[in-house]
């Protein structure tokens, strides 16, 4: 309850300080409770014109729930909400849209197959009769995107567009149904850094405008940015409230996970080892009969470290599938613990001590609809003592994933969940959780920490040390390069499916890495 | 950067698809033409047989592109046609009003569609199994139900469309007519506007692509899919009131004879798209003339190969010529709110 007066103080002070009348959106006091779990207790936020209102919180502390409660997806069990100071109750999308509410949502809301324009005006369609007016419609959209900068072909399907894009016909479906409110869930999860600067350029030209935006995001750097005002939650409460200026990232860390947190990884200097990768004149052709990885060579010791670092898409991908056994290559060869793996199945070279974190969890990692039990086990469901003569041990399996639960610290209701029903901190600590608990000497982990939050990237980035410490070769491939700088040893920097330069991670410093990244050797 | 552009002009790519249909439309035109001018009565027996194969089939189609466009499995289009031909043949048998009949052979088949809505909207029944329910229903109500020996006072009758009809060849094959057939070629024409034209159609499509993006746009998903899969249900029901009070004008026992399964692959070679589906449908009704045609004319193979002709053309147009086609992604699946 302590906390709770922190923000209405904090709250009251704002009113204060920006007058009453800008007061556009109030929650008061939400409840929401799922079976089993509390979402949102007691919440309170309280919304102004034209500012950009961050809620930060780690996954699960309530902050989307929040928000869907606010637009309409789930109805609160109690509490209220006050739209320019007026109760107003919404119980469908429809009426937080008539209310002026929009809301990007994490996972696009996007028919994929659809053009731009049929996504933006599915809903609130232009029409003359029954009929669809495309051309009125178009010109809208056309005069909407000119005056936001927001440029996108109204013609273009949604599947072909990059996400960033698509980030974009989200934006522009909100505007097309004149909101005063925009919600934005995560919005930054999927985009590349310059993606995210264009998307706070957005959002400032939105709130000049008079738009509020409510930020949903984990990430402290961008909230320090781009916000206003900052509610913290932790675990369905509001727990504090800051503004940047008053704030840093260690301060808002410690608040949002409930304790200190080490945001730099604490390690020793590697004892490098024997090799347990090496990688020879690597070449990978996409369908087109073009480089995807092109004359690639590299080499991983046991006890260290090697950090992939590169934009996006310059062939970590599928170097990374050819080294795991997922893709077939055209040339080269690949050497694990000193044997040569020509073209292995990765079942192969799963049993050869690797381990592999892969890219899309949800996809590759994971089998969604499996409970956790049958998901500890993907690797090694056909040995002893999970099978016996093809039949399944349930009971040895059970207590597998009992047991990496608890060793791991998976946050789940039970080990008979789906893993699909868990978050994604939770998802990738299954993962972690299959993949370490093996006799592994190498590990690759493909983008290892996308999408989770600061407590789940400590803990992922402090495994891998701890693997490394204990004599594994870490393969680490991410775009973030902050990952790369604070986790790796050495430094492999690729650039159109090439590395173009290792460097030693103690002499290596950002902006010459930067420049390497995009190609300026 | 420039091919990219080449390749997504909102021109060049319609003009090549226009400048296929066209000359395939030539083509198939030269060649009613060339066979008319050596073989007058056996070309307009063919056409005519043509037309009257895919009328149903046609139908049926439709019945499968508004069910499946808003996301619902419906294998039960063979159930719902049989159901409805049974239905108007014996209102036909007790009132001799054909219009009636027509009338009840539609609520039949979409009684029977609000039957599958509910069982896969409603109960989140597996949709594949709810779509057997039904057939497994008609087959068993129709067969039971059925006295052998009645009769009716005669079924649907052309109707010229005044001096249209006087148009050689294409005339008296388009506009000399029985009312189901002009209803199902309007119908085509219609949904294709309405899937691709309107406000209703914008939302079905969602829906059944990506229901929960319709969802959060306030687009009632369970209504949507509701009325389509009874917009279906009129449609097969027409299918089934054709075989009975335009076709044969009698009613047999499983007298569809597989005619909704074929309606569902015309839909996936039309690529859920209604003119494309009546296309094929007519393509299907032209290799099923040409059978027995050449059954007729008497020809030096053994009849079995020449039944074996539109299944072999299906074959070979299916796999080589239809490209890629896909179904809406949330087909099948039941919408569940959170």
């Amino acid at each position: 309850m302590d906390t709770l007066d922190l923000t209405n103080d904090k709250t009251t002070e704002a009113t204060k300080m920006t007058g009453k009348e800008t007061l556009i959106l109030e929650a008061r006091n939400i409840y929401k409770t799922f079976p089993g779990t509390i979402a949102n207790a007691d919440v309170s936020l309280e919304l102004h014109r034209g500012e950009v209102l961050a809620l930060l919180g780690e996954n699960g502390a309530g902050k989307s729930t929040l928000m869907n409660v606010i637009y309409g997806l789930y109805t609160q069990d109690s509490g209220e909400i006050f739209l320019n100071g007026e109760p107003y109750s919404i119980n469908n999308p429809h009426d937080a849209i008539a209310a002026g509410i929009g809301m990007v949502h994490q996972h696009f809301m996007l028919v994929p197959v659809f053009t731009v324009l049929e996504n933006v005006m599915l809903g609130a369609e232009t029409c003359r009769g029954p009929f669809l007016n495309k051309k009125a419609a178009e010109a809208k959209l056309r005069q909407l995107e000119k005056s936001f900068g927001l440029e996108v072909d109204p013609h273009a399907i949604i599947e072909e567009l990059p996400v960033g894009l698509q980030q974009r016909v989200e934006i522009l479906k909100a505007l097309y149904r004149d909101v005063e409110i925009l919600i934005m869930d995560e919005p930054t999860a999927v985009l590349t850094p310059q993606e995210t600067k264009e998307l706070f350029k957005i959002m400032r030209r939105l709130t000049e405008r008079g738009v509020s935006i409510v930020f949903i995001t984990h990430k402290l750097k961008e909230v320090l940015e781009i916000a206003d005002r900052i509610i913290i939650m932790r675990r369905g409460h509001v727990v504090g409230s800051a503004t940047p200026a008053e704030t840093d990232e260690h301060g808002l860390a410690s608040m949002m996970v409930g304790r200190e947190v080490i945001l730099e990884v604490d390690k020793l200097p590697a004892e490098p080892g024997d090799t347990v990768l090496e990688v020879k004149q690597l070449n990978v052709h996409d369908a087109n009969q073009l480089h995807s990885v092109k004359d690639c060579s590299l080499s991983v010791r046991a006890g260290e470290v090697l950090g992939v670092a590169g934009v996006q898409g310059n062939g970590q991908s599928e170097l990374v599938e050819a080294i795991t056994g997922l893709r077939r290559y055209n040339s080269g060869e690949i050497w694990i613990d000193g044997k040569r793996m020509p073209q292995e199945k990765p079942r192969v070279l799963v049993e050869n001590g690797m381990a592999h974190i892969p890219e899309d969890r949800q996809k590759h990692g994971l089998i969604l609809q499996y409970p956790l039990t049958s998901n500890f086990v993907l690797c090694n469901y056909y040995r002893e003592p999970y099978s016996r003569h093809g039949v399944l041990n349930a009971e040895a399996i059970l207590k597998n994933a009992e047991a990496l639960i608890e060793r791991f610290d998976v946050r789940t209701p039970s080990a008979e969940t789906s893993a699909g029903d868990l978050s994604g901190g939770n998802q990738q600590k299954v993962i972690v959780g299959r993949e370490l608990s093996r006799d592994v000497s190498l590990v690759i982990a493909n983008q290892p920490t996308r999408g989770l939050d600061v407590g789940s990237i400590e803990y992922i980035h402090q495994t891998l040390i701890d693997m490394r410490d204990a004599g594994v070769g870490v393969l680490l491939v991410s775009s973030e390069l902050d990952e790369i700088m604070s986790v790796s040893d050495r430094i492999a920097v690729m650039y159109r499916g090439e590395i173009v330069d290792v460097l030693d991670a103690r002499d290596a410093n950002r902006e010459h890495i930067g420049l390497l990244m995009a190609g300026h050797a | 950067m420039i091919s990219e552009t080449v390749k997504r002009g909102p021109f060049s790519h319609i003009n090549w698809k226009l400048w296929r249909s066209v000359i395939l439309a030539l083509l198939i035109l030269a060649a009613i033409l060339f066979f008319n001018a050596r073989n007058p009565a056996e070309t307009r027996a063919v056409l005519r047989s043509t037309l009257r194969y895919a009328v149903p089939l046609i139908l049926g189609a439709l019945c499968g592109i508004f069910c499946e466009r808003a996301g619902i499995v419906n294998i039960g289009i063979e159930g719902q046609m049989l159901l409805s031909a049974f239905t108007s043949y014996m209102t036909n048998a007790w009132t001799g009003n054909l219009m009636f009949s027509l009338f009840v052979g539609m609520v039949t088949g979409s009684i029977v569609g609000l039957f599958l809505a509910f069982l896969s909207i409603k109960l989140k029944l597996n949709q594949v199994i709810g779509g057997t329910v039904i057939n497994i229903l008609a087959a068993g109500i129709t067969g039971y139900f059925y006295q052998v020996g009645t009769t009716t006072k005669g079924k649907f009758a052309s109707i010229p469309l005044g001096p249209l009809a006087d148009i050689p060849i294409i005339g008296p094959l388009l506009f000399n007519n029985p009312p189901i057939t002009y209803i199902a070629i309007v119908l085509v024409i219609v949904s294709q506007i309405v899937l691709f034209n309107t406000r209703w159609g914008l939302r079905t499509r969602a829906v059944g692509e990506h229901p929960r993006a319709a969802d959060t746009l306030g687009v009632d998903v369970f209504k949507i899919r509701y009325l389509n899969v009874l917009i279906g249900g009129v449609m097969a029901g027409l299918a089934g009131a054709f075989l009975t009070l335009e076709g044969v004008g009698l009613f047999e026992r499983g007298m569809t004879n597989g005619r909704g399964f074929i309606a569902l692959a015309v839909m996936i070679f039309g690529k859920w798209n209604p003119i494309s589906s009546a296309m094929a449908a007519l393509f299907f009704g032209f290799a099923n003339a040409m059978q027995t045609q050449l059954q007729f004319m008497g020809i030096q193979i053994a009849h079995q190969f020449v039944g074996m002709i539109p299944y072999l053309l299906t074959i070979i147009v299916v796999s080589g010529f239809v490209g890629r086609s896909r179904a809406p992604a949330a087909e099948g699946i039941p919408y569940e709110k959170e």
